[in-house]
């Protein structure tokens, strides 16, 4: 057998090239290069995250929403600390000497070395203070952070608010560390990587005595923090501030959409908060203030409210009707105070016959009761469950029935009933069109949200089409919006269709005495819209109203909520109509129908009951 | 029967006084690196160089046990003992994903063991056993087939655990092949197909090719016969590159520098293969095709990074090339080591002076980057100490390895030399920016049980097989 004996030179060689190698670079790193020990014993170095201003937000006429005001956390690393004066840290920093210890107890049982947060968001003027004397606190400093701030204190829930990052968040992403901040709610969630920008991070000197002796390597291992980017919404502020002050007072919600673009101009949800509650120390104590209030401040109702569309959904079964060739514009049909068949009654108050233009004027429930069964039981169709399915198709492309998908977070979807939901509920086959007639006027099954009511008067507006509705108009930095904004999305109807509903909607608001809507009536505007009664089986019904104005090229779409308001001529109505003139005017015609509403105070109608 | 007075005799004292001054100078430096004015006492055993202590002792005991043992009983028991220890791999995995994540550990009441630490010795026991049975020669495919997989299958398992960088120390076993009478060309070419494997996603392609070419220039000239060939293949070589780099200037093409070289390369590379069949240049040839086979590789790693890895495998790689350490930037950790390690000086800021290992964060300051401690307290003198304390021991270990008569001891001697040595060169390379950071214990210095006992183990299972050296003659 061959001996290899000798390879071991080879490997011995190996061994003494390495270790000299290695000697050779000690000897570089400790001796021959100076920059690693500028003074021998007293250096060490300091890792400041640096944090990135957020993103500012303004209104579509540049009006400041939101912006950033430094505070001030102080930390601690146990280690470096050495005795000092607690009691008058505490009376700097506002703390009791207990609640002292207790933080830098619990800083040392996180870690000796790490820093630990002892105070967080310090005001500038604590600041101030702390600065001149932290020298005395060894072991202490200051890391720079920003808070909201929110100058005209409106549009809460568009905007959302921000929070701690939670483990959750932590073990999922790269990016976010213990006591980062995350947008928890509104635009700061669903735009959070735009406006939070990129962290960075500064290494500094700092001597035993705790003093930052300058940074460390002239900075050539910095990293400059990005700022998040500037968006620009499509709100009007003055819009937006208005429709919350005629909203005070009372439960629901305004949305208000430029029909052209999509473009949110203004999302009301009453009761609202003052933003500036959920920023700072005080957000923790407020937060739960705000979720156990029995009127849900913190629900975005124009957005996840669902209800019963009730008489506005009158013009859809319109629409359809027109379309299934159900119903000609000129047919009609005969109302005697109600709709009658058999043992079954729907009530009504008209003793006339009416065609289609004027039904909608007089919202009459036994002409749609008529003409939804006639749709349901259409010759054409193979049976009940095809025609349901046929007018459902209908009814979702015009934007019903599903979330819209825009640009704020939880949406909800609505329901539109299905052949499927019915077979469940009754057996296949055992149900027939006088079971589901409460469709016909908006009640039943039916659940639409504010938003998906705004964009429908927004469909109305265009003669058929629509964009995505969203609220930020524009991002800094950036061309383009989200592509899915910019799509013209077409429903199932001709424009021929929408001019007779429109014809409706015009009488019903301007066809003078006996019309639903003349109180939403406007001198040199003509509005064009359409009344609602949500049935609410806890109280008083739900006021409704939707509209578009002018009637030709229309410049706004909205819809009214106002829970427990009765008929939505009552409340609803008069609302829009006030909307309509400051977007449109920006002056107010009628103080005292301004007035009437500002005073009004419909809070205790709904205090008993529950909303989800 | 050898009295026991003659196994004293034969130990091997220079190594146990090396091991000795190691072990207590580690335990000097865990000492200084988790040292803090609230905790004092040497036996406060809720600190780590407390509980430090109690793993010596233990050792102690482990040392005298290994003795106690017949010394025949390790070669004859090489291959139940890492069969027990592959199972034991397995278990982990298997009780480890039940118990919180942590998929390394065994819990044996209040101790927890790694047996990735001691599969290591384990391993070299069966290797040595397999490679000194009679008539098995290295250079048969199969038998260095069946040695590769006793040394890759519990890597594999290791790496299953996560935990790369102590699956990495298997690789070190080649070594032991090498001296075995592995073909130094195969060692060659896994060398380079490592190295570049490396390089290729940490340096500029520029550089690597430029490399390349050197290195193929530098053996062709040593293998080539006839000097003046030589010199006129240089010439092409580089009369191609100025006639590419200049056409791509005139005729603008902006091609990268890189592609530049890989054409002129090809170009030169075409002439002398006529060169090579003419005059029958087999062996410059092979170095030819060498350097091309190298270049595509380099090329094939990038795809194979991009297109074909899966994202937490290029994690894991990352991780592991130091790419990816932690969340304050890249080089955050080696560059905190390397401040520590230089702020040292030449001889040190003393005993309990360091400022950087405790003050800052320096990660694992008693375990990975215990070498950090001993450069900044002790200063190049110290550190320096340490790198001529490792080069003392291996040194020794191999020519104690030399002087068995039988091959198993030889073998786990050799392999004794390659785990330490491999262990020394990453560990205290990443702490001075040589090597990546791939997180293993420094031997005999870094805290913690499992690797001291180890190691310990590993170590004295040699002292105790050299000890008996005459009577192991097979
Ligand atoms: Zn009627």
């Amino acid at each position: 057998m061959e001996s290899y004996a000798n390879r071991k030179y080879l490997i011995i060689v190996l061994v003494v090239l390495i270790s000299l190698i290695y000697s050779i670079r000690l000897l570089s790193l400790q001796v021959l290069d100076l920059s690693y020990k500028l003074s021998a014993d007293n250096n060490a170095t300091r890792y400041v995250a640096q944090y990135p201003a957020r993103g500012r937000i303004y209104d579509r006429r540049n009006r400041l929403l939101v912006y950033n005001e430094a505070a001030y956390d102080l930390l601690v690393i146990p280690n470096q600390m050495n005795a000092f004066d607690t009691t008058e840290l505490c009376s700097i920093i506002d703390f009791t000497k207990e609640e002292l210890l207790v933080q830098i107890q619990k800083a040392r049982k996180y870690s000796y070395y790490k820093p630990s947060v002892i105070v967080k968001q310090l005001s500038a003027k604590v600041y101030a203070v702390l600065q001149e004397k932290i020298y005395k606190y060894q072991g202490f400093f200051v890391q720079t952070r920003t808070l909201r701030k929110y100058p005209l204190k409106t549009a809460s829930h568009i905007l959302g608010y921000l929070g701690e990052v939670d483990e959750n968040i932590i073990k999922n992403s790269k990016y976010y560390k213990i006591g980062d901040y995350i947008g928890i709610n509104g635009i700061e969630k669903s735009y959070e990587e735009e406006l939070r920008g990129v962290r960075g991070v500064k290494i500094y000197l700092v001597d035993v005595h705790n003093r930052i002796k300058g940074s460390y390597k002239d900075g050539k291992y910095d990293k400059q923090a990005i700022a998040g980017n500037n968006l620009v919404l499509s709100i009007d502020e003055k819009l937006q501030e208005y429709g919350e002050k005629l909203m005070q007072n009372k439960i629901g919600s305004i949305v208000v959409i430029e029909p052209e673009t999509g473009e949110i101009l203004a999302l009301i949800s009453s009761p609202t908060y003052n933003p500036e509650l959920l920023v700072g120390r005080v957000k923790s104590i407020n937060y739960s203030k705000l979720v156990n209030d029995s009127l849900k401040p913190l629900f975005n109702r124009a957005l996840m409210a669902q209800y019963p569309p009730g008489s506005t959904f009158k013009i859809v079964n319109g629409l359809i009707g027109l379309k299934e060739k159900i119903i000609k514009p000129s047919s009609r049909f005969r109302c005697s105070f109600g709709y009658r068949v058999g043992n079954f009654y729907q009530a009504c108050h008209h003793d006339t016959a009416f065609n289609l233009i004027s039904a909608i004027q007089n919202s009459c429930n036994a002409y749609f009761s008529m003409a939804f069964r006639n749709i349901l039981d259409d010759k054409k169709m193979k049976n009940i469950s095809e025609s349901l399915e046929n007018w459902r198709r209908d009814v979702i492309s015009l934007g019903l029935g599903n979330k819209l998908n825009c640009d704020l977070p939880n949406e909800v979807n609505g329901f539109i009933p299905s052949a499927k939901f019915y077979d469940r509920r009754y057996g296949r086959g055992r149900w027939k069109s006088l079971m589901l007639v409460a469709m016909g006027i908006g009640q039943g099954e039916l659940l639409t949200t504010p938003i998906q009511m705004a964009n429908l008067a927004a469909i109305i507006a265009n003669r058929g089409f629509y964009y995505t509705p969203h609220i930020v108009k524009k991002i800094e930095g950036k061309d383009l919006i989200d592509q899915r904004f910019l799509v013209k999305r077409y429903t199932l109807f001709d424009s021929s269709q929408y001019k007779v509903i429109i014809e409706g909607m015009d009488k019903a608001v301007n066809g003078g005495y006996g019309s639903t809507a003349v109180y939403a009536a406007l001198p040199n505007i003509r509005i064009c819209g359409k009344t609602g009664t949500a049935e609410n089986p806890h109280g008083e019904d739900h006021s409704i109203f939707m509209a578009f104005a002018p009637k030709d090229n229309p410049k706004i779409a909205i819809a009214v909520y106002v829970e427990n308001g009765g008929y939505g001529a009552t409340w609803a109505a008069p609302i829009t109509s006030l909307m309509i003139e400051k977007y449109l005017c920006d002056t107010i015609s009628r103080k005292y129908y301004e007035n009437r509403i500002l005073e009004a105070n419909l809070l205790d109608r709904g205090r008993k009951e529950k909303h989800n | 029967m050898v009295g026991r007075k003659n196994i004293i005799n034969n130990i091997d004292w220079i190594t146990i006084i090396l091991y000795v001054i190691m072990v207590f100078f580690g335990w000097v430096n865990i000492y200084a690196a988790v040292y803090n004015e609230e905790h004092q006492s040497i036996l406060d055993f809720s600190q780590r160089y407390g509980k430090q202590l109690i793993w010596i002792s233990a050792s102690v005991v482990l040392i005298i046990l290994i003795f106690l043992i017949d010394s025949k009983f390790y070669s004859f028991f090489s291959y139940p003992i890492y069969g027990v220890f592959l199972i034991l791999l397995v278990a982990v995995l298997i009780f480890g994903k039940q118990i919180h994540g942590a998929k390394s550990w065994i819990e044996l009441g209040p101790v927890k063991l790694q047996p990735s630490e001691f599969t290591k010795f384990a391993t070299n026991m069966a290797l040595a056993q397999f490679l000194s049975a009679y008539n098995i020669s290295i250079k048969k495919f199969k038998n260095l087939v069946i040695a590769l997989v006793i040394i890759f299958v519990p890597a594999f398992l290791i790496l299953l655990q996560n935990d790369t960088g102590s699956a990495l120390v298997y690789s070190v076993f080649v070594l032991v092949l090498y001296r075995e009478g592995l073909s130094a060309n195969l060692l060659f070419i896994a060398l380079l197909v490592a190295i570049l494997f490396v390089s290729s996603l940490l340096v500029n392609k520029l550089y690597i090719i430029v490399a390349l070419i050197t290195l193929a220039i530098i053996v062709y000239y040593f293998v080539t016969l006839r000097k003046k060939l030589f010199f006129k293949t240089i010439i092409i070589l580089l009369v191609s590159i100025v006639i590419v780099i200049g056409l791509n200037y005139v005729l603008k093409l902006q091609l990268q520098n890189y592609y530049l070289l890989i054409i002129a390369l090809i170009v030169a590379g075409a002439l002398f293969s006529i060169y090579a069949y003419r005059y029958k240049l087999k062996n410059s040839f092979i170095v030819f095709l060498i350097l091309i086979g190298s270049i595509a590789f380099t090329f094939s790693v990038d795809y194979f990074y991009n297109n074909i890895l899966v994202d937490h495998q290029r994690r894991r790689i990352n991780i592991l090339l130091g790419l990816e350490t932690d969340p304050l930037g890249i080089g955050y950790n080696v560059n905190q080591s390397k401040i520590a390690i230089g702020s040292g000086g030449f001889s040190g800021k003393g005993f309990l002076q360091g400022t950087q290992t405790k003050y800052n964060f320096v990660p694992e300051q008693s375990t990975d980057f215990i070498f950090c401690t001993v450069g900044e307290e002790w200063g190049f003198i110290g550190s320096f100490g340490v790198i001529v304390l490792f080069s003392l021991l291996l040194i020794r270990l191999i020519l104690l390895a030399e002087r068995q008569r039988s091959s198993y001891s030889r073998i786990y001697g050799y392999g004794v030399v390659g785990i330490i040595f491999f262990h020394f060169i990453i560990n205290i390379g990443m702490t001075i920016g040589i090597t990546p950071v791939i997180g293993i214990p420094l031997p005999f210095f870094s805290y913690g049980g499992s690797s001291l006992w180890s190691f310990t183990i590993l170590l004295f299972i040699f002292l105790k097989l050299d000890a008996s050296r005459f009577e192991l003659l097979w």
